[in-house]
């Protein structure tokens, strides 16, 4: 089932390999996830917060996570950065970054690698940036751990992406602390905090979703151009589908922890497979829709504490009962890839197309 | 017979005094949150107010609903200006217009059951409903898609949008003419968002009310209003029907504003015309001589040394009310085809 691939391409991986698969086999893609699970123990029972995530990812290439608040796409990149070790999350699988597994690499390494090769936007800017010291000293300090440069240079390369991701009046704002800054210029100023590095993979977790669309389009130009520059890759965590329309070349759809569709960003679009994805698209209002109903997914996500036994879907997917045999009820359906698109549900993409056009 | 809109605002106001530390050279300095803003709203309909964050959105409408005092101008809600009401006429006044904030619960207490926030505003209006008030508390929150048992239950215990309904049921409570709502879909995933924005859609169709919308999600903003009201800096720049403005944009700024909104469908989005604006909002406390856009004007830079003096030495108006307020906006059509 596996098909060669003509272009780099972030997909999920075909039907989940054992998690024991000898390493001889590694593809040697940048970046390749494989079964990837994080739970957390807590009071009320075991939270599965991400369950069995497969997928790779190369040098250049954008892959946008889509789904609902709660669908794991958070706990996912915080298992990449390795910011679960140490904590009660059992994390499990693994997620080979240039072979090296970041889910078994003892945190010193794993040290290493964050800011110099991996780097991370973060939902909350709060959490990334020091309250006790200054905007621009803490750019430059990050510059200073991959670049060889005197004090003076790394305080004009931090203005310089201060500057870069719009910050008015770079040079006199370096020297103000993290609490005079409004949301969005901390935002902002944490993206330059991420890109002075030049970090070969990116992820960035909703990073413009607090921002207006008009500093929104500065930033996605800039993460996009530097890209260019460097090469690197781009993990976009976000929820709004136009921004992944606008950057990424591949999609990655979550539901419940699950990867529930993958593949290219147009196939994902136009050549929908999966009925989560399709009730995504449908409940949004476009700039060009008129003004009638929306379509929203009924219900709610699953509880993590308890996952149903069939399709995580199903209790909330109108193509269920035209599965027959209660088998979305029943049977977890497995992860299956056509031609880098990838969905996981008992009927196929031509199924649920030709249902979609008997409506 | 045509009837007069509900709700009318004429160069509305709100000048904030800034506290300096030592002594204000040249007397008193302000913050001109909204400076000048007129629009009108017709009943049964819907106004979207859009803008980047900070050009006085939220300040407008809080003024509108009185919870802020306006510095300046007029509001007229069916046909009576209550801009300076105070004491009484006021706190009768707050029937008709209500607010929905981006997290309502944000201003409630967590040890109020939702019940008891729902009946607060009819309680404070010393209103008895028929059949009583735990009745038509029940009532509405089956109007807005809760269940009658989620009475007793507290604000922890609710989702987002389960949260942003029980905001909506107070603020339906009282009947309103006219209910602002700041942000309400912001903060929900795009299926809960799209339930919220039916429900309004759907309370708009059975009572007539009108809204004052107020986001940043343009895609909402044109799917749910009748009519948009473009903000930048505390002026109004331009305004018009929801499709002559997103079709027909002929301010410099709303023409940047919407070709940055990304379109959900990638082929589109590559296509896309895209004005990017540099720099930030300027602070309103210092805001530019003449037109305030001029800063990041992406027509401005293309303009000969004449024209830019008209933009730098005057403020721009708008002419009629669907006209753009900009000296030079009969060039902007140059800037859309590549003259830049
Ligand atoms: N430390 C933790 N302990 C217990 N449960 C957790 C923990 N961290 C996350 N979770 C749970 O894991 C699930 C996935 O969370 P995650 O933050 O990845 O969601 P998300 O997809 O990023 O959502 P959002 O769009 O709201 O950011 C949620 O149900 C969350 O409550
Ligand atoms: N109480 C206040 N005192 C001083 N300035 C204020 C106050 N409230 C709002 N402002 C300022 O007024 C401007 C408009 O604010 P706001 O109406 O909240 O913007 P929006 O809702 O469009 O984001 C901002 O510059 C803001 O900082
Ligand atoms: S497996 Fe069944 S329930 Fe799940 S998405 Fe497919 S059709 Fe829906
Ligand atoms: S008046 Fe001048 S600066 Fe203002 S929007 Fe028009 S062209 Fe731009
Ligand atoms: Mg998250
Ligand atoms: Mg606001």
């Amino acid at each position: 089932m596996t098909q060669p691939q003509t272009r780099p391409t972030a997909v999920a991986a075909p039907a989940p390999k054992p998690a024991s698969a000898p390493r001889a086999v590694m593809t040697g893609a940048f970046l390749e996830v494989r079964n990837l699970s994080v739970k957390f123990p807590t009071d009320d029972g075991v939270v599965s917060a991400v369950n069995g995530m497969d997928f790779t990812l190369e040098r250049g290439q954008t892959l946008g996570i889509v789904g609902e608040s709660g669908s794991g796409k958070s706990v996912t990149s915080q298992a990449l950065m390795g910011l679960l070790k140490g904590t009660s999350a059992q994390v499990t699988g693994e997620a080979l970054f240039q072979g090296k597994d970041l889910v078994t690499l003892p945190e010193a390494g794993m040290r290493q690698l964050r800011g110099r090769n991996i780097g991370m936007i973060f939902q909350d800017p709060l959490s990334a940036l020091h309250p006790f010291y200054t905007v621009g000293h803490q750019i430059a300090e990050a510059y200073l751990v991959h670049n060889k440069a005197t004090k003076k240079q790394a305080r004009a390369a931090a203005v310089d992406m201060l500057g870069r991701v719009g910050i008015p009046s770079p040079d006199m704002r370096f020297d103000e602390y993290p609490h005079h800054f409004s949301g969005g210029m901390r935002q902002r100023a944490m993206i330059a905090m991420a890109l002075i590095c030049e970090p070969e993979l990116l992820i960035a977790d909703e990073p413009t979703t607090a921002l207006d669309v008009t500093v929104q389009a500065q930033i996605l130009d800039l993460m996009s151009e530097l890209q260019q520059e460097t090469n690197s890759a781009l993990i976009l965590i976000t929820h709004d589908l136009g921004v992944v329309a606008e950057v990424c070349d591949d999609v990655l759809v979550m539901y419940g922890g699950q990867c529930v569709e993958s593949g290219p960003v147009d196939e994902i679009f136009y050549n929908t497979r999966h009925p989560y994805t399709l009730g995504l698209l449908n409940s949004m209002p476009t700039l060009t829709t008129g003004s009638g109903k929306l379509n929203p997914i009924p219900g709610q996500p699953p509880s993590l504490l308890a996952l149903p036994q069939g399709c995580i879907f199903s209790a909330r997917c109108e193509y269920a009962a035209l599965a027959g045999d209660g088998v979305c009820e029943s049977q977890r359906p497995q992860f299956t890839s056509e031609d880098g698109h990838g969905t996981r549900c008992h009927l196929s993409g031509p199924q649920i197309l030709s249902i979609r056009n008997s409506r | 017979m045509e009837q007069q809109p509900i709700l009318q605002v004429e160069n509305l106001q709100k000048h904030f005094p800034i506290k300096t530390g030592l002594f204000a050279p040249g007397g008193k300095r302000t913050v001109k949150a909204v400076d000048g803003v007129s629009f009108s709203l017709e009943r049964g309909t819907t106004l979207g107010l859009v803008g980047e964050s900070g050009c006085g959105k939220s300040t407008t409408g809080r003024m509108i609903a009185r919870l802020m005092d306006p510095t300046g101008g007029r509001i007229v809600v069916d046909g009576v200006d209550i801009s300076q009401l105070g004491g009484r006429d006021l706190y009768h006044f707050r029937r008709k217009v209500q607010m929905i904030f981006q997290d309502p619960f944000a201003s409630l207490n967590p040890r109020q059951s939702i019940g008891t926030a729902i009946s607060a505003p009819m309680v404070a209006q010393r209103i008895t409903p028929q059949g009583g008030l735990k009745n038509r508390v029940k009532e509405l929150l089956e109007q807005v898609g809760l269940k009658a048992e989620h009475y007793n239950r507290f604000p922890h215990e609710f989702s987002g949008g389960q949260r942003q309904r029980v905001g909506i049921a107070r603020a339906i409570s009282l009947n309103p003419s006219v209910i602002v709502c700041d942000e309400p879909v912001s903060a929900l995933d795009v299926s809960v968002q799209a339930q919220v924005v039916n429900l309004l859609q759907e309370i708009q169709q059975d009572t007539g009310v009108s809204y004052i919308f107020i986001a940043h999600d343009l895609s909402v903003v044109r799917h749910i209003s009748d009519q948009v009201a473009v903000m930048y800096l505390g002026k109004m720049v331009e305004q018009g029907s929801r499709d002559e403005l997103f079709d027909n944009p002929r301010h410099p700024y709303t023409r940047a504003l919407l070709s940055a909104v990304p379109l959900p469908d990638p082929r589109q989005a590559r296509a896309q015309e895209k004005i990017r604006l540099r720099g930030d909002l300027p602070s309103p406390a210092n805001p530019p001589s003449g037109c305030v856009f001029r800063t990041r004007c992406p027509l401005f830079t293309t303009l000969g040394e004449e024209q830019k003096q008209r933009c730098v030495g005057e403020v721009p108006v708008q002419a009629a009310a669907g006209s753009p307020a900009c000296h030079h906006s009969t060039l902007a059509g140059a800037l859309a085809a590549g003259v830049q």
